[in-house]
């Protein structure tokens, strides 16, 4: 039985297949239930009730809106390329999906254990900006061609500096991996050793420009409702906008699953006389994913010359020092060494 | 498998690039150039050099590509009538890929190297160390002057370029940032109690 599942290549494509599933289907179960939450707490904050009508305390609205997307009709707009025009959605969805097969839960519980990890979902998050603009031209009409237009230039000024921030990181921990990211984290002191305090100001610009990256509001501009209507979605219906919603949301939760791992030590237990686990893991990143969906309820929405100047002017220069700060004070052994945690090599 | 998978990206590769050229859309033809890219990517990584291949979809897809696709998208020429004229330009072309094919068979023909450095050609990793970190080692160690010159070039490429683009306008409005954020609302407005059936 382990020579099928180890030697045999249709075992391992089996194993393989088997693992991805365990890892989608929860992930997609789970996203009915994030969607759900992030419109309970928006409701919350607004003083609504939110979904409370299918099933108990509307917990089950998302897979009814999910019903309701699927039965509907897919409209093509006249003179749409349908080819890109269906592609798109897909795109967006599985460039964010297959982001998550380098992201551990726990100590060795990652699909794809690569040396460049981090470097792979940056290079995966780069391509999600081509279902959006891809989406935007195929509709072949002028809101969406805007809001795709607007979308990528957004997109690629954040990517910048998440790139730089990432960079930090690396230098901190000197691996590609996020198994060594976070076990460079590990500590005595639990909580206190993990990177959020010594890479404290580049968290802020992290969620930040993880907002810009997602497109989630403030700075939902590719979608404003009051000036493009729905920007690069406006002609989609039916399967491939819920394509598109899904996708946007896996980019949402991978970046709530990013900030775990980089800043707050993944599985690591906070307390040092609490075990490590999965459970922690998740925790954090419904904690991250709690923020996200505060900001959208409590901020309003950018304008379009002050995203851009933010990104370049402010964020930019930012990272990049930072950048400079932190190999100077990894080299160095700065502040105790709280820079230079370097499990491999260095 | 290592085999099919290299069967796979070269035959994507390849079907990319000559899509490229002769899809009638060149929005068609820049998503034909992203599969090539992404398959010669997928390539790197079967060759072991890892991070050349991510670097290749962060560089060449990620950020290049999407210029492409921005500035082909808002292009309004009528690319029809352009492809008319491939027939014309046919012969010179085929002139052009025969001269570069002949240099390629003279020069894999008499090649000829060292054989140390051949031993060290095939593997792209050395066996005690990753990919990421080898690269780090050449470049930044072996290499260093070299690369910072590398750099050098580039930022005057950006220097210039951003000279030749750069205009000062004084006819445009501009929004000043920081006198937008330091605006209070004690200066902004006033607040005046108006009784009725008098107005102000």
């Amino acid at each position: 039985m382990a020579d099928f599942f180890f030697n045999n290549p249709l075992g391992i494509g089996l194993l393989i297949v088997g693992q991805i599933m365990l890892l989608v289907l929860p992930l997609l179960v789970a996203l009915a239930f994030l969607m759900y939450a992030d419109r309970k707490v928006w409701a919350a904050v607004q003083m609504r009730r939110g979904p409370n009508v299918v099933g108990v305390f509307g917990l089950l609205q998302s897979f009814a809106d999910f019903l309701k997307y699927i039965v509907k009709e897919v409209v093509f707009p006249a003179g749409a390329d349908k080819v890109i025009f269906l592609l798109a959605p897909m795109i967006t969805l599985v460039m964010a999906l297959v982001a998550w097969a380098v992201i551990p839960f726990n100590d060795g519980w990652v699909l794809s254990n690569i040396n460049v990890a981090i470097l792979y979902v940056f290079a995966v998050s780069s391509l999600e900006v081509y279902g959006v603009i891809m989406g935007g031209w195929a509709s072949n009409s002028k809101y969406p061609f805007l809001g795709a237009l607007r979308s990528a230039a957004q997109m690629i000024s954040y990517e910048v500096s998440i790139g730089l921030i990432i960079i930090g990181i690396i230098i901190s921990s000197g691996s590609l991996n996020f198994g060594d990211i976070v076990n460079a984290q590990r500590g005595d002191w639990g909580i206190f050793n993990w990177y959020w305090i010594p890479h404290f100001p580049m968290l802020f610009l992290f969620f930040i420009s993880a907002l810009a990256e997602t497109n989630r509001p403030p700075f939902d501009l590719p979608e404003a409702e009051s000036e493009l209507v729905a920007g690069y979605q406006v002609e989609y219906s039916s399967t491939p906008f819920l394509l598109f919603m899904i996708g946007e949301l896996v980019a949402v939760v991978l970046m709530c699953a990013l900030v775990s791992l980089m800043f707050f030590g993944g599985w690591l237990s906070p307390v040092p006389f609490l075990p490590d686990g999965i459970l922690w893991m998740i925790l954090k990143m419904l904690l991250a994913f709690f923020m996200f969906a505060m900001v959208k309820a409590i901020t309003p929405r950018y304008r379009y010359d002050q995203l851009m100047r933010v990104g370049w002017k402010v964020f930019l220069p930012l990272s990049l020092g930072w950048v400079v700060f932190v190999s100077f004070a990894a080299k160095f052994d700065w502040f105790w060494g709280a820079f230079a945690r370097w499990t491999t090599g260095g | 498998m290592i085999a099919f998978a290299f069967y796979l990206f070269a035959v994507s590769a390849i079907t990319g690039g000559l899509f490229t050229v002769i899809s009638r859309q060149p929005v068609h033809s820049v998503l034909w150039l992203i599969l090539a890219f992404l398959s010669s990517a997928g390539l790197f990584v079967l060759l072991g050099a890892e991070f050349v291949a991510m670097l290749m979809v962060i560089v060449y897809v990620g950020a290049v590509m999407v210029l492409f696709l921005f500035v082909v998208m808002m292009l309004d020429v009528d690319f029809a009538a352009l492809r008319g004229e491939m027939a014309k330009y046919m012969p010179l072309a085929l002139l052009v890929a025969l001269i570069l094919l002949m240099q390629f068979v003279m020069v894999f023909g008499v090649w000829e190297s060292n054989a140390a450095a051949e031993s060290l050609r095939l593997q792209a990793t050395p066996a005690d160390r990753h990919n990421t970190e080898a690269l780090g080692l050449i470049l930044y160690d072996q290499y260093f002057l070299l690369f910072q010159l590398a750099g050098l070039i580039l930022l005057v490429a950006m220097i210039g370029a951003i000279v030749l683009t750069l205009r000062h306008r004084t006819d445009v409005k501009r929004q000043d940032v920081l006198a937008q954020m330091w605006r209070d609302p004690a200066k902004a407005m006033e607040l005046k109690d108006v009784k009725p059936g008098q107005g102000l």
